[in-house]
């Protein structure tokens, strides 16, 4: 087991590398620095003087790859490969546009990302599971059928809709909770129940259907039969038997989104005003903050490969039958 | 010539994907596996009905993407023709009078006057010019009432009963030539026919599309009847018809689901099946190619590609002639980007499935014959695959147009100046703030992307459930 995850932390670091050079590439090849100084200074304060001045204070004036001019070790430590992307390994994300440290603004707003995207994921897995257990308990009856209608209707709306939709009815018309805002604490919570009430609903109807599949693919089985032949009730039955051999299949979907919850949700935190990183993201997009985007993806892309990872060890917890050698 | 046909990128690739379409179409009524699918397709109720609602959304796209620049009037013959700047299309000709009646800023649905107040000089029996604050008469909407407005509501009712009668008529005149087909296929007389029908004992699901095909008319007809003289549904802050937007929006909708695809196909088939035929270090390429880039997090990607694609064409004004293009062309770019984001999912699929054909006795058979690997790949297991690539097609669809609303609310989607559900949702989202709410931009554009992905939803299930081997046995 620990060489296997040995050699799989191991795997990871090509594609983290690869990961790195993509956006490399995208970042400083496909677009010069001098295009970014252009967008960023605006058609009027353009002078060649000018986007030399920005280059040089963000430390983009280097060569891409190798430095001849410069001694020793320099020549590869002294470019913008090295000092931009290669410093991201060593979780050094420099400054973003505003001049404020990347790595301090993450780790601070980690926290409110978590505060609605960890409810939501937990109580949305509960309830997505349940629901389709139940459309599996009455499967093949007028109730399964029109369940399942409501989940494709339910997949077919767009998540804005609940999300404006929400915000109108549960905050302006009712005037239950805020519309917007946040504060640090356990006071955080009346800004934190619409969000995450949202977050649920507009997520069970792909994934209540997708469960229920899996479910009624169990339920065919023989075990099932068997066991139910051994005179066991229904509910024991889908308990006991059907939802501890269906969690395979429904923890490789859901294992491998943890570790990226860290990184919240555009759409939710930008509505709802959370300083997370949600929205710390959707900010520097519209401020074309290419170092912050930068920064995210790279973050990004070590999270979702943590989570496969997890995806693993959480596998031979549910069967005993896998072991990695 | 009275106008300049213009052939956008995307107009190209829209009319390339119908050739291919029906090519495809073609190819697989010939394999009898996969026409025995497309008949359990045509006998799905819910299926076919989908098929109808997508039908409709299809002309509207395709009439939107005959483009053309109109000519300018300089009345002199001996100049040569000058062409507006503006690049229109037949959708644009059709609905002209959708297109270039603007209010002033938003009025209602059928409204005949403005939403606000605005102050107004009305010069009074003594001749004195006084200023009142009422709801100004709007320019356009019920125009042809004149003086009566009190009369709208009977002229509102007149139309809609025109309307549904012509439906009906329409209706009738549809379904007794659908029966009188089905009597010739099925060489029974055409009460016999008529009859079965609307049993659904029919083998193509020919009740399911003659009744959703009258509720498109029942809802749709009245429409048109009264768009010509009102807004329907009431026009944006800027005063343009809402029901004009949602005709425009579908096609970049349809775009963006369609071309994408056809930027992932291509990637997902080539690769999938190479690696998973060739195995090896090819197998070890492929996959470290679409682990590290399904690595990065789908959005992250898409907005650090759109936002080097805004930098470049940004900087590069001089190779748009005309706005049209620009967007155009932006809109070529996200299908790109989104289409280079999606292909993993399929690849890992179809290197899967190739990996297990590849054992099988009758490819085994075909190497010991000597048969070229190529050649192998595109009679054997090429067509294998095929249930693979259409459920993956048809899957994919409303994702992706769900996927475009908010792409365009984050500011990473399609050109701001172009007409989608995206930008409508984007530019209408602080309407429900204001007093009184306006409510209809943001209503009809949700309630039109639904049936759309609704229709797309159902129809793709309709087709894995027709397509998939597992599911066969099952229904």
């Amino acid at each position: 087991m620990l060489a296997y995850l040995l050699r799989r932390l191991l795997y990871a670091i090509p594609i983290l590398i690869g990961v790195n050079l993509i956006t490399f590439a995208l970042f400083f090849i496909v677009n010069t620095p001098d295009d970014m100084a252009r967008m960023q200074l605006g058609v009027k304060r353009v002078t060649a003087e000018a986007i030399e001045k920005w280059k040089a204070e963000r430390g983009y004036d280097k060569p891409l790859f190798v430095n001849a001019k410069a001694p020793g070790v320099d020549v590869v430590t002294d470019t913008i490969f090295f000092s931009k992307s290669a410093r991201m390994f060593v979780g050094d994300f420099g400054r973003a546009e505003d001049g404020r440290d990347i790595t301090k603004e993450i780790t601070s707003r980690m926290g409110p990302s978590l505060a609605i995207a960890l409810p939501t994921f937990i109580l949305g897995l509960f309830v997505t599971v349940s629901f389709a257990l139940l459309l599996a308990f009455f499967r093949a009856t007028y109730l399964d059928f029109w369940g399942v209608v409501l989940c494709v209707a339910m997949m077919s709306i767009s998540g804005l809709f609940y999300i404006i939709g929400g915000q109108y009815l549960i905050s302006k018309l009712w005037r239950l909770v805020p519309i917007s805002g946040y504060t640090a604490g356990l006071d955080a919570w009346k800004f934190l129940i619409l969000p995450v009430l949202i977050g649920v609903i507009s997520g069970i109807g792909s994934s209540a259907r997708w469960y229920r599949t899996i479910f009624l693919e169990e339920i065919g089985k023989d075990y099932v039969r068997t066991a139910r032949a051994k005179g066991l009730s229904e509910i024991t039955v889908l308990f006991r038997h059907v939802l501890r051999n269906a969690m395979i299949p429904i923890l490789t979907g859901v294992v491998v989104v943890i570790p990226l919850l860290f990184m919240g949700s555009l759409l939710t935190e930008s509505f709802f005003g959370i300083p997370g990183l949600g929205s710390y993201t959707i900010d520097a997009i519209n401020a074309q903050d290419f170092a912050v985007v930068r920064a995210m993806v790279f973050i990004g892309s070590v999270l979702y490969i943590v989570g496969l990872i997890l995806t693993d060890i959480s596998y031979t917890f549910v069967d005993p039958r896998i072991r990695f050698e | 010539m009275t106008l300049l046909p213009i052939l956008l990128w995307s107009d190209l690739l829209i009319w390339l994907l119908v050739l291919a379409g029906a090519v495809l179409g073609v190819l697989s009524w010939r394999n009898p596996p996969l026409r025995a699918a497309w008949r359990r397709v045509g006998r799905s109720r819910p299926g076919m009905a989908s098929a109808t609602v997508l039908a409709a959304f299809v002309l509207v796209g395709l009439l939107d993407s005959l483009h053309y620049r109109p000519r300018l009037e300089n009345g002199d013959l001996g100049q040569p023709a000058a062409y507006a700047i503006e690049v229109l299309s037949a959708l644009d000709a059709i609905a002209e009078p959708l297109r270039s009646r603007n209010e002033k800023t938003y009025s209602a649905p059928l409204a005949t006057r403005a939403y606000a107040k605005e102050s107004i000089e009305v010069r009074g029996a003594d001749g004195r010019v006084q200023t009142t604050r009422e709801f100004p008469r709007l320019k356009f909407g019920g125009l042809h009432l004149g003086e009566e407005e009190g009369t709208r509501d009977g002229d509102v009712l007149t139309r809609v009963l025109t309307a549904e009668t012509f439906a009906l008529g329409i209706l009738a005149v549809v379904s007794l030539g659908a029966a009188c087909f089905v009597a010739r296929r099925g060489r029974v007389t055409v009460g016999r026919a008529w009859r079965n029908l609307w049993r659904g004992e029919t083998e193509f699901a020919w009740n399911a599309v003659l009744v959703t095909l009258g509720v498109l008319l029942l809802t749709l007809l009245p429409v048109l009847f009264l768009c010509v003289d009102y807004h329907v549904f009431g026009t944006d802050k800027v005063g343009q018809d809402v029901f004009y937007q949602i005709l425009k929006s579908v096609r970049t909708a349809l775009v963006i689901g369609l071309v994408t695809t056809l930027v992932t196909l291509p990637l997902a088939i080539g690769l999938g099946i190479l690696a998973g035929y060739f195995r090896g270090w090819v197998d070890d390429v492929i996959q470290y190619l679409y682990t590290t880039l399904s690595s990065i997090p789908g959005v992250l990607l898409i907005a650090a590609a759109v936002l080097m694609m805004q930098v470049v064409i940004d900087t590069h004004p001089q190779w748009f002639a005309t706005a049209a293009e620009r967007a155009d062309l932006r809109l070529l770019a996200l299908c790109f980007i989104l289409g280079l984001t999606s292909w993993t999912g399929l690849c890992r699929l179809l290197r899967g499935e190739t990996l297990k054909l590849r054992e099988l006795e009758y490819i085994q058979a075909a190497q010991a014959f000597g048969v070229a690997d190529f050649r192998i790949l595109l009679r054997h297991i090429m067509p294998n695959l095929m249930h693979i690539i259409i459920i993956a097609l048809v899957m994919d669809f409303s994702g992706l147009v769900l996927a475009e609303a908010v792409l365009s609310y984050v500011g990473i989607g399609v050109d701001p100046s172009m007409i989608s559900f995206g930008t409508m949702i984007n530019n209408a989202r602080m309407e429900l703030a204001r007093e009184p709410m306006v409510w209809w931009s943001l209503a009809s554009a949700f309630t039109f992307m639904f049936a759309l992905v609704l229709a797309a939803n159902l129809l793709a299930d309709a087709v894995r459930d027709a397509f998939d081997p597992r599911m066969a046995g099952s229904s």
